[in-house]
């Protein structure tokens, strides 16, 4: 599974970031992340407002602060 | 908790009136001049009215427009604005902007999601311009410490500022001076994400979250605001500032404008300053001009935007929304 945490470093970006990657360690998934700051890359991506995050090419949520049970949901956990 | 609200904002002025007059009653054991102690009496008085008054209205009004925002995504805008003719767009734009919840932070990616959906740059622009300088917290600001008229002409007048500076970026024609790879982009269809369908107790939430968001970030410059309108209030000569950017002086309303542009806060940021200003003897168009120019254009801003646009547009952009800002200044002068 590969999640992508995109956003170019605002306040709320950084949260979301720390927040997936505690929910992976927690909940002892496989999961790759990755957090994604270059913006030609998360325009690519059709996304505009920032944070979002993308499961497996899948964009889940933008413009927000995710959830820890959102996240571990599209975790399958 | 609306009746309670209603019941306790009522009662704030009888109450900061009582206070203020126990304080008086308090201060007159102590060796003062009457003259100071009813100057005293006045500022406590201001400011045990107005902090909580206006922070309550805050409080209000920002849940709205938040209740109000969950109707509208980034996405939703894009949607309604795409293919829209210019002047249309334009409106439609500077109006979206007040209603759409977005960062500053995102302004790159929103703008580029924008243009490569064929939304007009113009029109783009109308957008960026509108969202930063018309919002909920300014104009409740403004209504506190000026009443609603100033309230109103702000929000009128950044409307048209919005709306006027991205026709004419529309009308010059600068497509070509965006970075070259932004066309390149082939945005995906962010259609692949689907909003969930919202509940009304998802909105009240988004409403709630708004107000902790917001009034969390903002209430200090609230309290700053009224708490120097409150220290000036009938205490330091006015007029110590008319001199400078009274209204008989015709060069203050551009040099506030210039003043202005390399400096950045938010529109609730500013307050403290305009209210030091206005007390002072600073005129109100020349004021107002100065915060509109500090929250609308921003040297960090242009840092930001400068990745996607090229420095002419920038240059542009700039001087479009400052001759915006000074027109603003003169009429609201003249107004007034």
């Amino acid at each position: 599974m590969n999640i992508k945490v995109l956003g170019p470093g605002c306040k709320k970006c950084h949260e979301t970031d720390k927040l997936v990657r505690e929910v992976i360690a927690e909940s002892g998934s496989d999961a790759f992340m990755e957090y994604v700051t270059d913006i030609a890359e998360i325009a690519k991506l059709g996304i505009f407002s920032t944070p979002a995050v993308v499961v497996d090419g899948q964009v889940k949520l933008t413009g927000k602060v995710p959830t820890k049970a959102q996240v571990r949901s599209w975790l399958g956990k | 908790m609306l009746v309670a609200w209603w019941l306790i904002y009522g009662r704030l002025e009888p109450f900061a009136g009582w206070l203020a007059h126990h304080f008086a009653q308090y201060l007159s054991g102590y060796n003062l001049s009457p003259g100071n102690i009813e100057h005293l009496r006045s500022t406590v008085e201001f400011f045990v009215f107005e902090a909580p008054k206006v922070l309550m209205l805050l409080l209000l009004v920002v849940f709205g427009v938040g209740v109000i925002r969950s109707f509208f995504t980034p996405e939703r805008t894009r949607k309604i604005l795409a293919g829209k003719r210019e002047s249309v767009g334009n409106i439609l734009a500077a109006l979206l902007g007040i209603v759409t919840p977005f960062c500053s932070c995102s302004a790159v990616p929103l703008f580029i999601g924008f243009v490569t959906a064929s939304v007009p740059l113009g029109v783009t622009f109308s957008f960026l311009i509108s969202s930063p300088m018309v919002n909920e917290v300014a104009l409740v600001l403004l209504y506190g410490l000026f009443g609603w008229r100033i309230a109103a002409i702000y929000m009128s007048t950044g409307l048209i500022i919005a709306m006027l500076a991205g026709w004419t970026i529309g009308r010059l024609k600068m497509e070509r001076h965006l970075e070259d790879w932004v066309y390149k982009i082939q945005a995906g269809e962010s259609g692949v994400y689907d909003e969930e369908r919202k509940s009304f107790a998802d909105r009240v939430r988004f409403g709630l979250d708004a107000v902790r968001d917001i009034v969390g970030k903002v209430w200090i410059y609230v309290i700053l605001g009224i708490a120097v309108g409150a220290g000036i209030h009938g205490y330091v000569p006015t007029g110590y500032l008319a001199s400078i950017m009274g209204k008989g002086v015709w060069w203050s309303v551009p040099v506030a404008v210039l003043i202005g542009i390399p400096f950045y806060s938010n529109a609730a940021g500013i307050i403290p300053v305009v209210s030091a200003l206005i007390e002072k003897g600073a005129a109100m168009g020349t004021t107002l001009a100065f915060m509109m120019s500090v929250v609308a254009i921003s040297f960090p801003e242009t840092v930001i935007l400068r990745k996607v646009l090229k420095p002419r547009l920038i240059l542009v952009f700039t001087c479009v929304v400052a001759v915006g800002c000074i027109i603003v200044g003169y009429l609201f002068n003249a107004l007034i």
